[in-house]
């Protein structure tokens, strides 16, 4: 089992999103998404001042296996961009939901982040993909 | 999908499994990169079985294979002599690569590639002439252990020292199992070809003795490093042993030999050859196939590509023109990267060759 913590909140593109101190946006891609890709080798990240839109693609994560796009799950400006995953993208691999964060957004309206989905509703969603983890 | 002998041990293991070639194989066991340094640094064991044996034996059988393959198996002098080489059409195009070993006088066994067993079945059968039978070993499982331990460990759990004196590049027929000193890795090893008792039973024996279990993920990552093709994705039957990196697998003397695509590869000589498969580095971000490539030379594109664990960065394989060399870049999600061209093996024997 793929863990699923409630304090974030979760896109259907497998992202996780949490609010920290300054209203800020942290974005990071779910336990469940890494566990799919498998070795994470490569995380390309988003410039700071980058402005992006809801659904929008922010970065790239790299497995052995493949490619994948990370989309910004909130309009906004990317604020910060968590430069360690340079040189220990296994971070996304270890602790996807801490030290494996990937980009910070100053949200234009954070009310956005209501469309998203909670644990639960995540949980139940990556089961209806059919995958049995 | 089509399931080995050992596949409930893999679901046990709760291995990440896919579908390859129509088989539900093992893609890894938690970390392929794990995988692939416990087969450079010790040793690993990979469930191959999806792979064909195919037995040649009769009176003819040494003439019908000089005839099918463009390596002559006439230079296997000796029982357990073995040989890499690839099975042609034609046009030159390359329809399959294998290992044929010569197990006694007129009797050979080739191993051919999942995804191009049933064609290559159906090809060896319109080929087919003179005092030669044809058996498809579909009874036999292969277990590939690799490493630089693998012999050790392999002499030591089945109690069959004999192994430890197995030359490289050649087979014995021991009584519970076929050995050929072989593999797909770039690293010393063994490949076991037995029935599926036997198979479970080892496969257990090198787990307790702490041989990893490696699914095809680690081997993809192993071969690429080792410079070795992939049929079907580094060359194909549009593609030529000439400008695939393969010359040296054709055996062109003798002359009087006329195995299948020599005429066309005599004529592709003749002309000289216009594109090469080759070696590409990139060290900020990951090469994969199908990426546009441009040279010194010309455009190319990327044939294999993925991350080397015992390097760090990217490499693969690339189609590019003939005369194409050093510097070059890659196109990478519309931006250009800087890469390199170089010859491959990237890593032989756990040694770093690119540094």
């Amino acid at each position: 089992m793929t863990s699923t913590p409630s304090d974030v909140k979760y896109t259907k593109t497998h992202e996780w999103a949490r609010v920290d101190q300054h209203q800020n946006v942290v974005v990071g891609i779910s336990d469940y998404a890494q566990d799919a890709l498998g070795d994470v080798v490569f995380v390309e990240l988003p410039e700071t001042g980058m402005e992006v839109t809801a659904t929008e693609e922010a970065g790239v994560v790299e497995s052995v296996k493949a490619a994948s796009d990370i989309y910004a799950p909130i309009g906004g400006v990317i604020v910060d961009a968590n430069k360690q995953l340079e040189s220990l993208p296994e971070l996304l691999n270890t602790d996807p939901y801490q030290d494996g964060w990937i980009f910070v957004i100053q949200p234009q309206d954070l009310s956005e982040l209501d469309e998203l989905l909670d644990a639960e509703t995540y949980v139940e969603f990556c089961e209806a993909q059919g995958d049995n983890h | 999908m089509r399931e080995t002998a050992l596949h409930d041990v893999h679901e046990r293991l709760d291995a990440r499994m896919v579908d390859f070639a129509g088989w539900h194989m093992p893609l890894h066991y938690g970390s392929q990169i794990e995988e692939h340094h416990a087969v450079r640094q010790s040793a690993g064991v990979f469930d191959v079985s999806h792979m064909l044996p195919v037995d040649f034996t009769g009176t003819e059988s040494t003439q019908f294979l000089q005839h099918l393959l463009a390596g002559d198996v006439g230079r296997l002098t000796e029982d357990g002599k073995a040989l890499y080489t690839v099975m042609l059409n034609d046009q030159g195009g390359i329809l399959d690569d294998l290992i044929i070993y010569r197990i006694k006088d007129r009797h050979y066994r080739a191993i051919f590639n999942a995804g191009a067993a049933s064609s290559d079945l159906e090809w060896i059968k319109t080929q087919t002439t003179g005092e030669v039978t044809v058996s498809v070993r579909e009874d036999l499982n292969i277990l590939a252990v690799q490493g630089p331990q693998a012999i050790s460990n392999v002499a030591t759990v089945t109690s069959c020292q004999e192994v430890r004196e197995m030359r490289p590049f050649t087979c014995t027929e021991f009584p519970d199992f076929f050995a050929g000193r072989t593999g797909y890795t770039g690293e010393d090893g063994v490949e076991i070809l037995c029935n599926s008792s036997f198979a479970q039973d080892l496969w257990a024996k090198l787990l307790n003795a702490n041989v990893a279990p490696c699914g095809l993920g680690a081997r993809d990552t192993l071969r690429l490093e080792a410079g070795l093709n992939l049929n079907g994705q580094d060359m194909s039957p549009e593609t030529s042993p000439l400008d695939s990196g393969l010359s040296w697998v054709v055996h062109w003397q003798p002359e009087s030999r006329a195995f299948v695509g020599r005429e066309a590869l005599e004529e592709q000589r003749k002309i000289g050859p216009t594109q090469k498969l080759t070696g590409i580095v990139l060290k900020q971000g990951i090469v994969r196939p199908g990426q546009p490539v441009r040279t010194n030379a010309g455009d190319g594109t990327v044939t294999s590509g993925t991350y080397s664990p015992t390097l760090g960065y990217s490499v693969g394989l690339a189609r590019v023109p003939h005369d194409a060399t050093g510097a070059c870049t890659v196109n990478i999600r519309n931006r250009d990267r800087q890469a390199e061209l170089v010859r491959p093996p990237f890593v032989r024997k756990g040694k770093k060759v690119h540094k």
